[in-house]
């Protein structure tokens, strides 16, 4: 059995008569980066304030580190970034951690530590109101890991940055992942998450509606068939497969094969005299798959 | 709780707005307490009111240190240790570092905890430096005017120290409760300065005329503040000298007990608050 860190059964928040988490079932194994996917206003940012206990669940349980979110013991343990960066603006960047070690009872040397890991040494005597944003968000990783923390939550970290500064930001979160942390980042980039992630939850409108590696949210690629006539091409593909793997999409034919039954297909579409334009594999970009989980009406199901 | 009382020092005493309150409450206690008196003394006064003389002047003198110390604090220290109290708290949701210190791990209630002990001990601070720089002050009016040097009794001075403290950390904790509820310091500010300095003074008015509102008025944290300098030899508005703000509406015990409630009430509230509501 994988240890668990984050695990929800039915987590919900509402505000109002607004929905914002709907019944959320979110598993996070140690040692992971977890990708929590979701396109903005999706409810992310809710999810992780529930897990954090700063905000109270309406309905359904969450345990995190084994404990109930807010638990002191379990807060010590995990480092976070929760939406934009916070700072007093009046004291350095080295001042704003030391007073956030106080709070955490971490020794006043991991403040250094922590400065040195998110490159920001040189500017640590500086007030962190002249912190460029690229500036602030790496110091707000400073901040979360001033306890070493075994779980790391960080919402949308990237956000606001330069290209430049978004590469950098998932170097480090790669590196925290690889360095025996367990990291649940939330994004609406799914790029960003595709290349930290080794698993994603995919959120839209307050519903889970996918959990799994990137390859499982993808799933299996397949044959893409243009051919006249399309309806005859159909039916010679279904009788050698089954009806169910062969789909119409787009004015082509879908058939979900393996890639090295191209040449086979191609031959029997020839001899039953049926013109083949183009045969390929295909393989949906994530994009897509994106796109099509986090439409309204697959969500309604 | 310790780490806590540490960690807000640490904020409260890097900040420049504590230092500029600071300041500015040591030149309003020196303006109201010293230098206005003595130049009502010297006759120098153009106002409408005549020189009212020996009278200002006793005020000035070491003799009545005490009083004079804490004349101030129900009405202009009253309000910047209410904006102290205010920053405190609110600023924490401005810069939305609320989220990062309940994260930290401490209980909700030792974060709060631990800033209204911090405040309470910057109001202390704050009180004896007051009585520092007021006592320097009489004895400077005390040396051009020819006039004795007698300090006070102890027992008078801690009096007065005691009494300054409770009215300035109970309009603080008021500031701090504001902070907490409306999540935010411009609101906050407005609110509280409003009820002290308009609020207040208007009920007051309408207080020796309106049965009622005289009920009203002896229960009013600003009343039972300007109500304990009074008792304490402070003398209060309309009369000659006398101190806006300072009134002789209750006792001393009545306007003691009241302060304490609203103080212990303003912590209580914040706590609640704090501890029950979405972080959001
Ligand atoms: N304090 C709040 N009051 C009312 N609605 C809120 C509040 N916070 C968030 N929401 C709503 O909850 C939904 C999810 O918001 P959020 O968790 O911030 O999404 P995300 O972080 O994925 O962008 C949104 O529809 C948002 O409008
Ligand atoms: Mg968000």
């Amino acid at each position: 059995m994988t240890e668990l860190l984050v695990r929800t059964d039915d987590l919900t928040k509402r505000y109002g008569e607004r929905i914002a988490v709907d019944h959320i079932g979110l598993q996070v194994r140690r040692g992971e980066v977890y990708g929590f996917l979701g396109p903005n206003g999706a409810g992310k940012t809710t999810t992780l304030r529930m897990l954090l206990g700063l905000v109270r669940a309406s309905a359904g349980t969450a345990r995190v580190l084994g404990a109930a979110p807010g638990n002191p013991a379990a807060l010590a343990r995990i480092g976070m970034l929760v939406e934009s960066p916070a700072f007093y603006p009046y004291l350095s960047g080295r001042d704003n951690l030391r007073v956030f070690a106080r709070y955490a009872k971490v020794p006043g040397s991991k403040v250094d530590e922590a400065l040195e890991t998110v490159d920001l040494t040189e500017r640590a005597k500086d007030r962190a109101s002249s912190y460029s944003l690229g500036m602030k968000q790496r110091l707000g990783v400073a901040a979360a890991l001033l306890k070493d923390p075994e779980l790391l939550i960080l919402d949308e970290p990237t956000n606001g940055l330069d290209p430049a500064g978004m590469a950098d930001m998932r170097m480090l979160i790669r590196r925290l992942g690889t360095g025996g942390h367990t990291v649940l980042l939330s994004s609406h980039l799914l790029g960003e998450v595709q290349q930290v992630c080794d698993r994603v939850g995919v959120i839209s409108q307050g519903v889970l509606v996918r959990q799994g590696t990137v390859r499982e949210l993808r799933g299996h690629g397949s044959l893409r068939v243009v051919a006249e006539p399309l309806d005859e091409a159909n039916a010679v593909t279904a009788r050698m497969f089954g009806a169910e793997r062969v789909s119409v999409h787009e004015s082509a034919l879908h058939v979900s094969v393996d890639e090295d039954a191209a040449p086979s297909v191609n031959r029997e579409l020839v001899l039953a005299g049926i013109a083949v334009r183009s045969i390929g594999w295909h393989e949906r970009s994530l994009e897509e798959i994106f796109f099509e989980m986090t439409a309204p009406e697959e969500v309604a199901k | 709780m310790n780490a806590s009382v540490v960690a807000e020092f640490m904020k409260l005493v890097k900040r420049p707005a504590t230092w500029l309150i600071a300041v500015v409450w040591m030149l309003l206690t020196l303006v109201f307490g010293y230098v206005f008196p003595y130049f009502s003394y010297r006759g120098t006064s153009t106002g409408p009111g005549e020189p009212v003389g020996e009278q200002a002047l006793s005020g000035a003198l070491p003799a009545e240190l005490a009083s004079t110390a804490i004349q101030g604090m129900p009405l202009f220290a009253g309000a910047l240790a209410l904006l102290l109290g205010v920053l405190a708290t609110g600023s924490e949701y401005g810069w939305d570092t609320v989220k990062v210190l309940l994260t930290q791990g401490p209980r909700r209630l030792s974060v709060l905890g631990g800033k209204l002990v911090a405040l309470a001990v910057l109001m202390l601070a704050i009180v004896l430096a007051t009585f520092v720089v007021d006592g320097a002050a009489s004895v400077v009016v005390a040396s051009i005017t020819d006039s004795p040097v007698n300090w006070p009794p102890f027992g008078e001075l801690a009096r007065g120290v005691g009494a300054g403290w409770l009215i300035v950390v109970m309009w603080c904790f008021g500031g701090a409760f504001l902070g907490t509820m409306l999540r935010g310091t411009a609101l906050a500010v407005d609110v509280g300065l409003v009820w002290a300095l308009a609020i207040e003074n208007l009920v007051r008015a309408f207080g020796s005329v309106v049965d009622f509102v005289d009920v009203v008025q002896r229960y009013l944290p600003g009343t039972n503040a300007g109500s304990l300098v009074a008792a304490l030899g402070g003398s209060a508005q309309g009369q000659p000298g006398g101190t806006p703000g300072v009134t002789e509406v209750v006792s001393g015990t009545h306007a003691a007990v009241v302060l304490g409630a609203y103080l212990i009430a303003f912590a209580v509230l914040a706590c609640v608050l704090l501890r029950r509501r979405d972080v959001l």
